[in-house]
């Protein structure tokens, strides 16, 4: 097979495994109405656990390894400022940006 | 989203599914400055292992989901197995069965087929923005915000996937595009710190995720975000028991 074809069959494959995973659990969305107490809570924990999760790899360990002091770090708190206080999107994606880079030159 | 009594130029009526599908548009299109360099760098990566631009397209309208996509092309480059390839990118995307089961109380009304359509716009970004919108409740048509956030990640998406692919080499090491995605992830992230809880979540779960990065197929980040959302309910739960604190957040909701 060539690479070519395999990445063909990867694709196929894994789009149609990502589409399961997407919608197995719409299909039966309807019969979801009277969650227990619980289970409302742990929903609502979702989205600040999955984000948090995506957050602190590429900040503390930039290039694979644990970095306690990276310019990733560095603007990776910059710009976590400027979204507490701000909660706007560009200015937080801008600041980072920019940080980074200025230390990338400096350190 | 047919609304045949609407001009097309006035401002659609507030209630209208039209101005929920703009509110959607809205609220994701900011979140296209971080998707547009991870986009690229998909793109620029499918063309490097030397699958084309077809291939960088195949990639970013079946698969759709932008980190699984780049691990898969990563060790199709390094001839892995297949099946290898698959089950990484699979094990990348469980996440999504989170943002399914938390989204999926909000769209049991919908009907099938725009659950099955809606299911193919799943992403991170959409099911940020979407679970916010979702539970203020307030919204008349939230298939067309869906939509309207969904279609807004989507198109970009592809576009700078072609970006990639056509210009990729030429992007200068210097500017760290990737570096867009964990900020982009900083700003999606902040609206859902809404209370102690949540705080404590993001908290276990960050800390988690960089301990278990080293994990094979990204594997570290579900176990994070499966710590976090436990550590979440028993502070949620530890709350609501004790009042000595005086916490009025009885179901967690924004003091």
């Amino acid at each position: 097979m060539t690479r070519v074809q395999a990445a063909w069959l990867t694709i196929a494959l894994a789009g149609a495994g990502t589409y399961a995973i997407r919608v197995v659990l719409w299909l039966f969305a309807d019969r979801a109405e009277q969650l227990p107490d619980r289970v409302r809570v742990a929903l609502r924990m979702i989205p600040p656990a999955a984000l948090a999760a995506l957050v602190t790899p590429p900040l503390l360990r930039p290039g694979g390894a644990l970095d306690p002091l990276s310019p990733e770090l560095l603007a990776g708190l910059a710009a976590f400022a400027v979204a507490w206080f701000t909660k706007n999107v560009v200015a937080t994606l801008l600041v980072g940006m920019v940080v980074v880079v200025a230390l990338a030159q400096v350190l | 989203m047919t609304n045949p009594t609407a001009a097309p130029q006035a401002d659609p009526a507030p209630d209208s599914p039209r101005a929920s599908f703009r509110a959607g548009v809205a609220s994701l299109l900011p979140i296209v400055l971080g998707v547009v360099p991870f986009g690229l760098v998909a793109g620029a990566a499918a063309v490097e292992i030397g699958i084309g631009v077809q291939g960088a397209v195949g990639f970013s309208t079946i698969v759709f989901a932008g980190a699984s996509q780049l691990a898969a092309i990563g060790l199709l480059g390094q001839d892995a197995p297949v099946a290898i390839a698959v089950m990484t990118a699979l094990v990348i995307n469980l996440r999504m069965l989170m943002y399914a089961a938390s989204l999926a109380p909000h769209v049991g009304r919908w009907p099938l087929r725009r659950r099955l359509g809606g299911a193919y716009l799943l992403t991170d970004q959409a099911y940020a923005v979407a679970i916010l919108r979702f539970r203020e409740g307030t919204d008349p048509h939230p298939f067309a915000y869906y939509l309207g956030a969904g279609l807004t990640m989507w198109i970009p998406w592809q576009l700078s996937t072609i970006g990639g692919a056509l210009v990729g080499a030429t992007i200068p090491d210097s500017i760290p595009l990737g570096f867009a995605i964990p900020l982009m992830f900083i700003a999606l992230l902040r609206p859902a710190l809404t209370d102690r809880p949540a705080i404590a979540a993001a908290v276990a779960s960050g800390a988690i995720a960089v301990v278990a990065a080293p994990l094979p197929a990204n594997l570290g980040m579900p176990l994070a975000a499966l710590a976090g959302i436990v550590t979440g309910v028993v502070v949620a739960e530890r709350s609501t028991t004790s009042t000595a604190h005086g916490d009025p957040a009885s179901d967690g909701d924004s003091p």
